[in-house]
């Protein structure tokens, strides 16, 4: 599997990635190296095999629908970027 | 001092041969001396360090100590640890402070331990070289132009230079047992499940475990005591009883079955360090082992499959850093869109976003059976593989990788290459045993790790057999030049 250009843009674009035009050349090479290895894997016959998406075949656990956490607002909001009155601040979106 | 094991060290904090904080003390200035040789630490928290040794000098003059209380540890930079900067050595976590514990780092906070430090590692966890942390390379001790391996690498390259006892780290791919084996220590990666991530930064979710690093099977069993254990706030722990892993290493190994993989000893192995792994199993057989060869024929088929399972589910985890909540934001984002996009090109490295690239290629509509579905297939054969295998024999045993430490720089601008050094360890964080990496030999003076796998949640077995090489052998108790 070889990429162009363009399937490098419009992935980094999905992917919300913000490449530099100078370094797609390399994105391109690398990414196509990659998913040369990964295509290895077609040569196997896996016709009739269930998919293993947890080793240990476990299934998510539920739990009561209780409020267990206690309000930390002011805590975790001392992580974030941009605060105001409680609230994260983002770039305008509605004008 | 600083060659003691964890053991010794609690031993002598009983018999009252020295204090926590003479210990911690000791410790914290051989790493402000020592550590720009090495790069093993991204933070040392010396106040809370000595905050942690004074409570934990008082609780053992009160006699409420337990077996851990005292000890200094080092965490890697990817548990969270409230009050402290957790980076996952990434720009994009450069500025962030957790604001909670993680269950691990809490369980060895309860325990008494003392935290020197985060250590350096691969952004994100992604890397076994060390190479992609945002604060430059960690070295490896036995040869600082070397790498120490990952992505674990600070963790590593800490304990190897006796800049810290042992280390916690994580393991995706390889990430406890690869640096262990190229620096010369024992490392652990315990059964999918064992231990707790809550509060660790998530990479591929159906493959993190977290586990000890240290310098014996002693140590690991010390810390796996602490680690282990059920945690509702991790969806994957699973709930099952935790045993004394410290009782059974001393169990006889007369009888113990050993299978070795044909397919792990191909060309892809360097001749010199099958020669020292060949070594440590004939050390088994004086012991009263039996070995046979044993195929795990799906073994390179390991990594493709890897290599689209955890990028796939990178992509997924990694879509929370978006300069909102925490973490870096870029400056004057001039819309919402590129206020993601920059924040994101900015504040991830070059190897990380490679990943999270793949794997949102592979989870594109259209590629899902072709690619992730087909990985996780074929992730059951290899699972089924290692059922087969273990049923008859009781651990497998076999190189960590297939060279010793690389040189920094000799692999950076080429990941396919970087991917294949991973070998013997993925199949492993796929199938979700347990494996340790335990120091064997050398190669050129530089060390080399002979790989113990066994069944799920078979650790004190692994613990039990590591444990009696290391009383047999002493190539654990090396260490490099100058240290």
């Amino acid at each position: 599997m070889s990429l162009d250009r363009s399937d490098v843009e419009r992935i980094a674009h999905l992917a919300r990635l913000q490449i530099d035009e100078s370094d797609i050349p390399a994105y391109t090479e690398n990414l196509s190296n990659i998913l040369n290895l990964i295509d290895q894997m077609q040569q196997t016959d896996t016709s009739g095999v269930a998919p293993l998406a947890n080793p240990l075949d476990a299934v998510q656990r539920l739990r009561a629908d209780e409020v267990t956490e206690g309000n930390q607002r002011e805590a975790l909001q001392k992580a974030a970027p941009a605060v105001e009155d409680g609230l994260f601040l983002v770039p305008r979106v509605i004008e | 001092m600083f060659d003691k094991t964890l053991a010794e060290l609690a031993a002598g904090l009983r018999n009252g041969d020295f204090t926590s904080t003479e210990l911690t003390t000791a410790w914290l200035e051989r790493i402000k001396a020592e550590d720009s040789k090495y790069n093993s630490y991204i933070t040392v928290t010396e106040e809370e360090a000595l905050a942690q040794a004074k409570a934990a000098d008082e609780a053992i003059a009160a006699g409420t100590a337990g077996p851990f209380t005292g000890l200094p540890i080092a965490h890697k930079d990817l548990f969270c640890t409230q009050g402290v900067r957790t980076s996952c050595a990434s720009k994009m976590l450069d500025n962030f402070i957790s604001p909670y514990d993680g269950t691990m780092v809490a369980k060895f906070k309860q325990a008494g331990a003392v935290m020197l430090g985060k250590t350096n590692m691969d952004e994100f966890a992604m890397g076994g070289s060390n190479e992609s942390s945002y604060y430059g390379p960690a070295r490896n001790p036995w040869d600082t132009d070397r790498v120490p391996g990952g992505s674990s690498g600070g963790s590593g390259a800490a304990v190897a230079a006796r800049l810290a006892p042992a280390a916690t780290g994580s393991d995706t791919g390889g990430s406890i047992r690869q640096p262990a084996a190229l620096c010369g220590i024992t490392g652990l990666k315990p059964t999918y499940g064992r231990v707790s991530r809550y509060g660790m930064v998530a990479f591929a979710s159906s493959l993190d475990q977290i586990g000890p690093m240290a310098h014996t099977a002693e140590d690991c069993a010390m810390m796996l005591n602490v680690m282990a254990g059920f945690d509702p706030m991790d969806s994957t722990s699973v709930d099952r009883e935790v045993p004394d892993y410290t009782a059974t290493l001393n169990e006889p190994l007369a009888g113990l079955k050993i299978g070795l993989p044909a397919e792990y000893f191909t060309d892809t192995l360097d001749a010199k360090v099958a020669e020292q792994v060949r070594n440590a199993v004939a050390e088994f057989e004086k012991m009263g082992a039996t070995v046979k060869e044993v195929s795990l024929p799906r073994t390179e088929l390991s990594i493709p499959a890897y290599y689209i399972i955890a990028p796939a589910e990178a992509s997924s985890n990694l879509s929370r850093f978006d300069g909102v909540r925490y973490g870096y934001r870029c400056e004057d984002p001039k819309d919402l869109e590129d206020m993601y996009k920059r924040s994101r090109g900015e504040g991830f490295g070059e190897e990380v976003k490679r990943r999270i690239m793949v794997g949102t290629y592979a989870l594109c509509a259209g590629y899902y059976d072709a690619y992730y579905n087909k990985a996780q297939q074929i992730r059951r054969l290899i699972q089924q593989d290692f059922a087969k295998v273990l049923e008859e024999v009781d651990v497998i045993m076999a190189p960590t990788t297939p060279h010793p430490a690389f040189k920094i720089g000799e692999k950076s601008n080429d990941p396919v290459s970087m991917y294949m050094e991973d070998i013997y360890t993925l199949s492993l964080n796929l199938a979700g045993l347990p494996g340790m990496s335990v120091p064997c030999g050398q190669v050129d003076g530089l060390p080399v790790g002979l790989q113990i796998i066994g069944n799920h949640f078979a650790e004190a077995k692994l613990l039990n057999v590591a444990h009696q090489y290391q009383q047999a052998t002493d190539w654990h108790k090396q260490a490099p030049a100058g240290i």
